[in-house]
This record gives C-alpha cells, structure tokens and sequence, in this order.
C-alpha cells in the first residue's frame, strides 16, 4: 500500500479492502521509523490525522458521497495556512503559529475527502534550492542521506521519494517543485500562474508563487491538479476559467507532437550524466511518432539575474508584514518601537532570507527603482516573448529539470550565487507564467535520480500530464524506490 | 557596482533588520556577489520593452462594493505577542 498509486488506494478504500484509518497509520509509523534520518516533515500529529481518517471510514460506512480523494493521507508544504496544525514556513518567525483559517488549497482537499498527514519541511520562506535554509534543519535526499533533496518543497518531494505520503503539496517560485522533484526522483507539477488559488499560502514572490502537486506519476499529479485548480475570488490573481479535467488526455497519441528542445538547455553546465538521460527520454518520444525540433531561448541566461531582482524585491514587499506586532517572533528586549521591529526581524529570519530581503529592498529603493527593478521587468518579459515564439513552432519544449543531480549538503551554503545558478533551467517558466513540470527518467553514474522538464503553453497541463504519462507506461523510472528507504 | 558599508546599514535600516557589527562584512560581501550576478541585466537593449508586471495580461477583478467579512478579532489576536482588551500592544511611542 506504501508504494500504491492514488487510483489503487480509492479502488482499495473503496472496496473495503482496508480502512483509512490503517492507510493513515501505515503511513504515520512509516514517518515515525524514517524522518528521524530524513526529516521531511516538520509537523506530524497523529491525532489530527487519525481523526480525521476516522471521519472519513464513518461517511463512507454511511455511504455518504466519497471525494476523489475519500480517506487518503496527503503532506502538505509548511507554507499552506492550517488551522488544525501549526504552520512555521520553515522559519523560527512562525515557529508557533498556527492560522486562524484554511489555505483554499487545505479546503480543496478537505472537499476532496483527503487526510491531512502532516506539514512538510521547506527552505525558510521558500527561499532556496536544497532545503538548507529551513530553520528546522536540512532535509535529507533519501537516495543518498549525503545530499540535498532540493529546495524548496524538498520536505515533500522527500516525502514522496520515500513512501513517507502517498503524495504532498508543494509551491513553485523558481523551480521549487520541479527541482527537488528531480532530485529526488519523484513527479512536480507548476501549472499556469493563476491556476491554483494562493490563499492562505504565505506569500514569497507574488507575481511567481504557484502551488502545484508532488507525486510518484503523471496520473497522479492530474488527480491532485483536478483537486487544487479551479477560481477562488478571495485571490486576485486566480484564473476565472472553466475547470477542466486535467486526466482526460492521458491517453494522448505522441503522434505527431512537435517537442521543442533549446539548444540553452543542452550546452555547457550540464553534467554529462543528466544530458543522457534526458536525450534517451527524447528518443523515446520520438519512437513513438513525436517530432523534434531545435528551439532557440536567446535570453535563458538572463533569467537567474532577472528572477534575483523580481522575486527578492516582491519577497521585501510580502515580509514587511512581519513586524513583531500581529503574530509571529518578537524580540525580548529592546529600546523603542523601531528597536522592537529591527530584533524581531533580525532574531525572526534566517540568513538567506535577510539577504533576499535586503537586496530586494536596495533595488526598489529610490534612485535604483528604475536601473534594477524596471530593468528586470522589461527583460522578464524578453525571456516571456522567447517563449511565445517558441510555441509558435511546438507542442511542448523539453530538457533536463537541473543541470546537476543532487548535490552534497553544505556544498554551496558559501555562495549564494553558486547555489541559484543551479535553477537556471526551472526560473524562466514562472517568470513567463507558464506550467512546467518534472517526470524521473533514469540516474547518472552516481545511482542519482535524473529529472525531465515538460515546459508547455499556458493552460496546457492536460498534453502535458498526458505525454509524461505515455512515458511512464513505457518506463520504470517513476517506480524506483530509494534504496536507504525499502519499502 | 557594489556597496559599501554605509549602504549596507542604509538599506538594512529601511528594511527593519538590525545587522550587528560582525555580522555586516559578510553580509556586504555576499550582497554584492548577488548584486554582481544581477548587474549583468545593465548590458541588456530593453529600448521600447514595456515592463512585465504579470505573469498573465489579466486585469484586475472587480466587485460589488459590501462588506464581505465578519469579525474574528478575538481569534485573529489569539496568536499576537501583546494585546490588552482587543488592542495589539507595542512598546510607548509618544512620551
């Protein structure tokens, strides 16, 4: 059951084979033996959740109207408001809040029937790309305790990776679902800014945050997707559109898809190990009647730069609220009120998350407002054209996730531009709005899982979900379990 | 360019973090790595290149005008630092 895809565990709950209640222990005692050595999630409160299964096993035994997801256990990243669990985003400053109310994502799932297993580790606030910075410690990648999992949703990929949840919620600024998803081996989803609604998920970079599923397939990320999407009034950015059914296209024929491959995501920086497998899993498509095409996005290398300024600037905006005053850290001591705000901000937040707040105040700041940040919106929009002229000619564009595989923790804690170079290929999709997400397909030399990106049109989660899942049909990439965590 | 050491105070100041003495050489140090790698921006042509604000050209919804939500004080207060009969607390900013 550890290992079962979601349609199984309805098709299992649904016949009575077992009870959500022995679901959601399974997985509870599987946290209990594992996160001690992981440490994915931050919060597990076994009463909560068998509380919660119980409800379900009685509506079911009422033969109540199941959800599509009736009485299975699903990790939540720490940055989703609950208010049955606390909710840190990885930060001492909201070590021990807990929210008056629900993210819409929290009460989707709710609706969906699903059990809240536990909140999941995260960099601090979202920022970073190996889940160092979390104030609750590194998670650590379950195929090599050595090694990061990626950041920041890297507590759920984790949790996915080592059959600690059926499957997680994560957010995607910069790459944060799809880059520990790679690194870890398991299925990320951004879908299309504006999809899913960003209520109650706390705020890092507005105009970027997109929260999206984390899962061991395809099929299982367009059941979560159908669960999170749809049009929420209470954010101002969510997509007032029909709501789809992001499974109906499972089932796509390959044939004939034109797959765009830019020559960026293949050159210089990219390991030798990850280029194979990448460039076999293209092949694979083209077996089966899709065509390739060479793409050109001349301006990729601005993107690192242009997200630097954007995401840290829009960070400084979203975290003033923290104050001292309404909930979070505050400081014991100090002189006046200005004194109160300067030691609970600086006792409250970590190191990365200062500096990302201190540049993103020195670029709006007056006199560098227009050579910094309007500069970073006009190129924004560059690398946004780049991609429209490319989905003039394709379907989808594909290439590796990351350059790399995972890498050691404490490797680039030193230098923070080493460490955000490595989102080269994850930041232009959401600073163009688009979905992108990531499937396994193979390991390097290492025995180091090996990530492809599916970067698609606006609103075209379904071709997309439905190419990675043909590939799956095919591959056993996406069913590899970590050897340090056998089932 | 890079920043000195006044800046740094400068924009910590604005930003409402205290930075302490021996913490301020690093920080300076890594903000200009970071203010390295975005300056590469500046050799960019953005001539005529509207500003991209938004992910999606949308605009703005609008709605009716009526009030919408209901007092929750009492429970939004009840994960404050300080508050006295309905107020937040903070220490005395006028003698």
């Amino acid at each position: 059951m550890l290992d079962s895809s979601l349609t199984e565990l309805q098709a299992a709950l649904a016949a009575r084979k077992l009870s959500s209640v022995e679901l959601t222990r399974l997985f509870l005692e599987r946290i209990g033996r594992l996160n001690g050595a992981l440490n994915a999630y931050v919060t597990v409160d076994e009463e909560t959740s068998l509380a919660q299964a119980r409800q379900a096993d009685e509506r079911r035994a009422k033969g109540e109207v199941a959800g599509p997801l009736a009485g299975i256990p699903v990790a939540h990243k720490d940055i989703f408001c609950t208010r049955e669990l606390r909710t840190t985003c990885g930060s001492r400053m909201l070590e021990h809040y807990t929210s008056p109310y629900d993210a819409h994502v929290i009460e989707q799932f709710a609706r969906a029937g699903a059990v809240l297993l536990g909140k999941t580790n995260m960099d601090e606030f979202a920022m970073g790309s190996s889940n160092e910075t979390s104030h609750f410690g590194p998670v650590r990648n379950p195929w090599d305790r050595r090694l990061v999992p990626g950041g920041s949703s890297g507590g759920s990929a984790t949790a996915v990776a080592a059959r600690m949840a059926p499957a997680a919620t994560g957010t995607d600024t910069g790459g944060s679902i799809r880059q520990p998803a790679a690194l870890t081996g398991v299925c990320g989803l951004k879908p299309t800014y504006g999809l899913v609604s960003r209520y109650g998920m706390i705020a890092f970079a507005s105009s970027l945050d997109q929260g999206g599923p984390v899962a061991k397939s395809a099929a299982d990320l367009a059941l979560l997707l159908n669960v999170m999407a749809g049009h929420d009034a209470r954010d101002s950015t969510s997509v007032e559109r029909p709501n789809e059914d992001y499974a109906r296209e499972l089932n796509v024929s390959l044939k004939g898809l034109r797959i765009g491959l830019p020559a960026e995501y293949f050159g210089e920086g990219v390991e030798p190990g990850v280029l194979k497998c990448v460039r076999e899993a293209i092949a694979w498509f083209e077996s089966q009647g899709a065509r390739t095409l060479p793409l050109e996005l001349p301006n990729t290398a601005l993107a690192v730069p242009v997200y630097y300024v954007i995401a840290p600037a829009e960070a400084s905006s979203n975290l003033s609220r923290f104050d001292g005053v309404r909930y979070g850290h505050r400081a014991k001591d100090y002189a006046d009120l200005g004194d109160m705000y300067c030691r609970s901000r600086a006792e409250g937040f970590g190191a990365e998350v200062k500096r990302r707040i201190l540049i993103g105040t020195y670029v709006l700041s007056h006199g560098y407002y227009d050579a910094y940040y309007l500069k970073a919106q006009k190129v924004r929009r560059l690398i946004a054209r780049d991609f429209s002229e490319a989905f003039k000619r394709c379907d989808v564009i594909m290439g590796p996730t990351t350059p790399t595989t995972a890498f050691a923790l404490g490797a680039k804690t030193d230098d923070p531009v080493q460490m955000y170079l490595n989102d080269i290929f994850t930041i232009p999709a959401p600073l163009a709005g688009l979905p992108g997400l990531s499937i396994p397909c193979g390991f390097d030399a290492k025995g180091l899982p090996v990530g492809l990106q599916v970067m698609g049109n606006y609103f075209a989660e379904a071709t997309m979900l439905g190419m990675a899942h043909q590939y799956q049909r095919a591959t056993e990439w996406h069913r590899c379990v970590p050897k340090e965590t056998p089932l | 360019m890079s920043l000195s050491d006044d800046q740094i105070r400068r924009i910590a100041r604005l930003a409402r973090i205290a930075i302490g003495e021996q913490e301020a050489a690093e920080v300076r140090d890594r903000l200009n790595s970071v203010l390295g790698l975005i300056d590469q921006l500046q050799a960019v042509d953005t001539t005529g290149i509207e500003p991209m604000s938004h992910a999606l050209d949308v605009v703005q919804p609008l709605r009716t005008d009526f009030v919408t939500e209901s007092d929750q004080r009492a429970s939004f207060q009840s994960g404050a630092p300080a508050v006295e009969g309905g107020l937040y607390l903070v220490p005395k900013v006028i003698e």
